[in-house]
């Protein structure tokens, strides 16, 4: 775990895909082999049915693995809205979240009616991802 | 390993080559003999086995916690950079700070610990805030303390990431099913953990709000557009009236990050007014179980405050002594919400608690009280 694991990571992951993709394709040629074999009704058929699945089994696993852990790779950031409101005539504006924003915040005055305007609320919003089961709730 | 025993046993995995081969010719003993082999391959080294494939999960997780940790100090040595115009990089400084460690009292006799425990976090604040305005000399207060809670964070990040590593290379040293499964048993939690760190150093370095200060949020709502005036440690009060009661309303000092020292300050006030206190309302943060809506809003009695432990003990011993009843009002949400930019669930859910708050004045008091509400949670974000 020192600081080459980083970049190295990165160029076993683009070898160890081409061996999957390979290895996959071996095993569906297994597969077909075995259905060859199946018509011409040779018992040999099994061990070629058994190497065709097992291949399939384990190269598809491999590739889901090594996918999933790339895609873990990234830090997400939210989108953060900010509310502005005017107390006076009640003008509401949301915009992106700026550096120095906080909530209860005065601004400047208001371009329609020179109330004051106000930063009323700054939130995240987030999409429920995978609903949890109804029962329970 | 038994699994294994289980599964092979039931099947005869012997038997196998049976199935396909009914003749027995030289390819069926060929299989037999390979079958034997994985079996026996099993027996003896499932355990190790399973070991590495423990291990590699580890791995897997550690390569992510660094890629988190590094990505922490990347955004904290940036904001510093962009915040405190300083005239040498400070990139060493940072990496210092990220190694600092405190010593917690010795707890052999307990007597006293409190408050060794509070002079010790005294002293760490004192010496992260002079390194942080060393890092970043233009920084205004409340910048000041967001730094500090940004780089607290990234701490934090690299303590998990050091932990981690330990008893990876550890158990990887070792080969000892225990060290490896007891890191592997928690990794989901750590991880949890880690990323809600991570989040929690984003929404520092931007000083935007987190879910942890909606209590501050509720008081703030009340106070807003009142006269206050600051009060021990680092944290505001204001003299408002609700429903016909007299509320001392308190809450950290923002929009800096900062949770202040709320027990200190309703000690204060309580003093102030000869103990002649009806009730003591506090609104806080509070973790959610699975399965819980976040936003949810409970009460109950009790001091509602985190943290080391030190401002629960003061204001349990300040309403002891003139036995004043305590409220608390709370706001569930889970670590990662805790930490994390205040979700819209929460913010709504403000709006719902300063009315609870209200409901519990109006149900817990007379007309003409005297009362003190408090907000408890790190105010980054939220003005009063
Ligand atoms: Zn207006």
């Amino acid at each position: 775990m020192n600081d080459e694991t980083d970049t190295t990571a990165r160029k076993i992951s683009s070898i160890v895909i081409i061996v999957i993709i390979v290895a996959l394709a071996l095993s569906l040629s297994a597969l077909y082999q075995a259905y060859d074999l199946f018509i011409n009704e040779d018992p040999t058929m099994g061990l070629w049915l058994l190497i065709g699945f097992i291949g399939l089994a384990l190269s598809t696993y491999m590739l889901l693995q090594t996918r999933s852990r790339m895609k873990r790779f990234t830090l997400k950031t939210p989108p953060i809205t900010t509310t502005i409101i005017c107390s006076k005539c009640g003008f509401k504006n949301v915009r992106n979240f700026e550096r120095g924003d906080y909530i209860l915040k005065k601004l400047d005055s208001c371009s329609k009616c020179k109330g004051t305007l106000m930063i009323s609320a700054i939130y995240r919003k987030v999409d429920e991802k995978g609903k949890e089961l109804k029962i329970f709730s | 390993m038994q699994f294994f025993a289980v599964v092979t046993g039931l099947i005869h995995l012997e038997m196998l080559p049976f199935l396909f081969f009914p003749g027995g010719d030289s390819l069926s003993w060929i299989f037999q003999a390979f079958f034997s082999l994985i079996f026996v391959v099993f027996v003896f080294y499932g355990q190790r086995i399973q070991m590495y494939i423990m291990i590699r999960e580890i791995q897997g997780s550690l390569l992510r916690l660094k890629f988190i940790r590094d990505e922490g100090r990347k955004i904290a040595l940036k904001t510093i950079k962009e915040i405190g115009k300083s005239e040498v990089d400070p990139a060493e400084r940072v990496d210092r700070f990220l190694e600092y460690v405190t010593i917690r009292p010795e707890s052999m006799d307990p007597a006293g610990i409190v408050w060794k425990l509070e002079h010790i976090l005294d002293v760490r604040e004192e010496r992260f805030k002079d390194e942080v305005k060393l890092m970043a000399p233009a920084a205004d207060e409340t910048n000041i303390n967001n730094l500090e809670n940004t780089l607290e964070a990234a701490a934090a990040l690299n303590f998990i990431y050091k932990v981690i590593r330990h008893f990876y290379l550890l158990g990887k040293k070792t080969l000892s099913l225990y060290i490896i499964m007891q890191i592997q048993m928690i990794l989901p939690l750590i991880m949890r953990e880690a990323e809600a760190y991570a989040s929690a150093l984003k929404a520092f370095s931007y000083g935007q709000p987190i879910g942890d200060g909606a209590g501050a949020l509720v008081v703030a709502k009340l106070m807003y557009g009142r006269r206050k005036r600051k009060i021990e440690k680092d944290c505001v009060v204001a003299k408002i009236s609700i429903e016909g009661r007299t509320a001392y309303v308190i809450k950290a000092e923002g929009p800096g990050g900062n949770v202040g020292k709320p027990g200190e300050a309703i000690k204060r006030v309580i003093e102030e007014n000869d103990g002649k206190i009806s009730t003591v309302i506090m609104i806080d943060a509070a973790l959610k179980l699975e399965g819980e809506k976040p936003g949810e809003i409970a009460e109950g009695v009790g001091a509602a405050i985190g943290g080391p432990g030190t401002e629960q003990y003061k204001i349990e011993n300040s309403i002891l002594k003139y036995k004043i009843p305590i409220h608390a009002v709370l706001i569930k949400e889970d670590i990662g919400d805790a930490v994390s930019p205040m979700r819209k669930e929460i913010f709504e859910a403000t709006e719902a608690a300063v009315e609870r708050v209200k409901c519990v004045i109006k149900e817990k008091t007379k007309e003409g009280d005297t009362i003190i509400v408090a907000g408890i949670g790190n105010t980054i974000g939220v003005g009063q």
